[in-house]
């Protein structure tokens, strides 16, 4: 009996059991079953922790509360100012994560971006220099926060190389604003490898003929970038857009690991809330937790619906040109 | 064919017989390490394996984050191991196991360990044992000694208040060029102990209560030191929300000129200090309240949903047994919560005279213990505030809000934890 036939036998007498309409559930069945168990349940508990209070973690001991959870989240004097809030903390969390999100996916993309034109171009160790660039993609995101930790810190390598060169010691982490902004630099550096391959998988797909058409008719480089480059790299751009979006607003290990949210709450993004609500507190409020966790979903959904919405009429104008 | 094939079976069967009844139960105990511990305590339980074959004890070394983390969220889940060794003594009383009916000398226990065995028992409970203290701590400050010789600055007597190390200490690093005057551990336990001299009372009867003016006192010289680089932000700073961060490694690398965290920080310098810098514990500095640090410690609990208490209960009672008991301290140089060993003394296994004299300094402070800093180590809640504390106290420090904002946050933050925790 060839290893073929050994597979196939089986699923052929299941097909004459039920029938072959039904044979696709148990192809998708595996895959279902893993999803099932390790997304859709979660979600579904996540919703539950979302309206009940207490601090116990079995659901079954926790008292419904409603819409409570939501209401303290969102309970403030006059919105807009952080200090009027109830939830002070979670609301830092959240206007941090937006300025982080903004900065870091316009910088992550915009770099990657550019990365990927150079690395398209015929150079000298292209195998090489791509290679460096996703480097970073491959370390451990803790790895990632030790050594910028170790480049960054008052006795680390930069400033070390700043007082050697006459200058005074820079607070990288210590101050608000330069952890911040470091925050946004180590999350790039780290990602932009994995954005720069998809965006060089967008360019190489990107007939060259265009290219040489455009050159004859001594179209300059700018608008060829802009009528013909960024016109079909657009689906991988939204790709980037997306991905890039949710997982900035997931920002936690390497940004945890670097600052631990701090000094003060200058970096501590709405994921690290969420753990320590959770986890981290004695009193570990669960329920805050997940309501805050469901507000974020939403949010990200939200924003990803509207990218897309974007792309679909964009592409939709391109093609009635 | 069947015969065979019952008689292959039977004989199977009978051959795992004795593998069956010599098994041993397996026990897990999950520990942290501060100094070298983990290593003293394996090598007393393979002592107890081998004296006890029908026990197993696997010593499961975890970060201390773990502990304060994981161990909760495990312990909530019906997934606790046998025992582990906590700091956090109260916390989840509630699961621990009362070992008191299954020891064998219980007596010996009540005795011996009478001071902390209330800082595990659940509200109400004044009899159970609910764990062994495996060591007893006290906040106190640390100095190095040969930055303020470089200096030709005296150390501050025993009775030297705050503002006077402080001025000391600033003196010292101006001097010497060392970086950091003054360093405490980004921890709400840690500044308890001088807020308590400053005044602070943490109680209003039974109800806790965190800002009163002696706390603002003590919160604003913090403030203040952050201000005037008296401390530096390079600790406090440098991590975010209630994470804890410690300035052991700036202590041993001659950086800071006194340091306040605890006794458990000794054996560690020995090793990474050595005699590389005169260094030693001092005594706690004075406010107008008193001159505290906080008690502490670190024990062993057992769990109940645990399947062996009465094998855990073997092995706690020859870890607590007063051989073994005064052995571990011996070697790991740990402060005993053992009151017959206390009295006799403990044979320390250092001839460090950085270590005697800490020793010594460490002991006296365990004698000027506040009443009220052993009240609030006792309250099993003392987190929600000492978490409170950490997070808006260094808020303010970096700038975000005003002193007296998060004197208020702080409140509210206690206020609510209590709350979500049920506490009337």
């Amino acid at each position: 009996m060839t290893p073929s036939r050994l597979i196939d036998a089986p699923f052929e007498a299941l097909q004459r059991r039920i029938g072959a309409a039904r044979m696709p559930y148990v192809f998708v069945a595996p895959n279902l079953l893993v999803f099932g168990v390790f997304v859709a349940a979660p979600m579904i508990l996540n919703v539950w922790y979302a309206v009940t209070g207490g601090t116990q973690l079995m659901p079954g001991d926790r008292p419904y509360v409603g819409a409570g959870n939501f209401a303290e989240l969102l309970d403030c004097g006059t919105y807009g100012v952080i200090a009027t809030c109830k939830q002070d903390r979670f609301w830092r969390a959240v206007a941090n994560t937006s300025w982080f999100v903004a900065f870091q996916v316009i910088g992550l993309v915009a770099i990657s971006l550019v990365t990927a034109l150079v690395l398209n171009r015929r150079m000298a160790w292209r195998g090489f220099f791509r290679a460096v660039f996703f480097y970073p993609v491959l370390l451990s995101p803790v790895v990632v926060a030790l050594v910028w930790k170790w480049i960054l810190q008052p006795d680390g390598v930069l400033n070390a190389l700043v007082v050697a060169s006459g200058g005074a010691r820079v607070p990288f982490l210590l101050d608000p604003g330069w952890a911040f902004s470091w925050t946004i630099v180590v999350s790039i550096w780290a990602h932009m490898g994995f954005y720069t391959l998809i965006l060089l998988a967008g360019l190489q797909a990107i007939p060259a003929d265009l290219y040489e058409a455009a050159e004859m008719d001594g179209t300059s480089a700018a608008r060829v970038f802009r009528r013909i480059t960024l016109p079909l790299l657009m689906p991988n751009m939204m790709v980037v857009l997306v991905l890039a979006l949710i997982r900035a607003v997931q920002s936690f290990d390497e940004i945890y690991v670097l600052t631990g949210g701090g000094p003060g709450t200058a970096t501590q993004y709405i994921v690290q809330y969420i753990y320590e609500t959770a986890f981290a507190n004695q009193t570990h409020i669960l329920g805050l937790a997940a309501a805050a966790s469901m507000l974020v979903g939403g949010v990200l959904l939200v924003l990803t619906l509207l990218q897309l919405a974007a792309s679909a009429r964009a592409r939709g104008s391109e093609a009635r040109r | 064919m069947k015969s065979i094939l019952r008689r292959t079976l039977l004989a199977a069967l009978a051959a795992l017989l004795p593998g069956v009844a010599l098994a041993a139960t397996e026990l897990r105990l999950m520990w942290y390490n501060d100094g070298n511990e983990g290593e003293v305590m394996r090598d007393l339980l393979n002592r107890f394996e081998a004296a006890n074959p029908d026990i197993k004890v696997i010593l499961d070394q975890v970060p201390y984050k773990a502990i304060n983390e994981t161990l909760p969220q495990l312990v909530a889940s019906g997934q606790a191991p046998d025992m582990a060794r906590i700091t956090d003594l109260g916390g989840q009383a509630d699961q621990y196991l009362d070992l008191g009916p299954l020891l064998k000398d219980r007596a010996y226990w009540d005795s011996n360990f009478a001071n902390t065995l209330p800082w595990m028992r659940p509200a109400g409970n004044t009899t159970g044992i609910f764990g062994l203290a495996t060591q007893l701590t006290v906040t106190m400050p640390i100095v190095n000694e040969t930055l303020f010789q470089q200096a030709g600055i005296p150390l501050p007597g025993a009775k030297a208040t705050w503002a006077d190390w402080a001025v000391a200490a600033k003196a010292v690093a101006q001097k010497t060029g060392a970086p950091i005057p003054i360093a405490m551990d980004r921890s709400g336990h840690r500044v308890a102990g001088p807020a308590i001299s400053m005044g602070a009372r943490f109680f209003d009867g039974d109800a806790p209560v965190l800002v009163d003016d002696g706390f603002k006192a003590m919160t604003r010289l913090i403030y203040d030191w952050h201000r005037d680089g008296t401390m530096s932000k390079q600790i406090w700073g440098s991590v975010g929300g209630t994470s804890y961060r410690g300035a052991n490694e700036e202590f041993a690398n001659g950086q800071v000129v006194l340091y306040f965290s605890g006794n458990w920080q000794f054996p560690q310098f020995a090793k990474t200090i050595g005699d590389g810098f005169d260094w030693h514990g001092v005594p706690n500095p004075c406010g107008p309240a008193a001159c505290t640090g906080m008690p502490g410690g670190a024990a062993i609990v057992a769990y109940k949903s645990g399947k062996h208490p009465a094998e855990v209960a073997r092995v706690l009672d020859y870890i607590a047994s007063e051989p073994v008991y005064a052995e571990f301290h011996a070697r790991t140089l740990f402060l005993t919560a053992h009151a017959g060993l206390a009295a006799k003394g403990i044979d320390y296994k250092t001839d460090m005279p950085q270590i005697r004299k800490s020793l010594a300094a460490a002991s006296a402070n365990v004698i000027a213990l506040s009443p009220v800093a052993y009240k609030l180590q006792t309250y099993a809640r003392n987190r929600i505030l000492f978490n409170a504390l950490i997070v808006r106290l260094n808020q303010a420090i970096a700038g975000e809000m005003s002193l007296d904002d998060a004197w208020g946050r702080m409140t509210s933050d206690v206020a609510d934890g209590l709350k979500a925790a049920g506490v009337k």
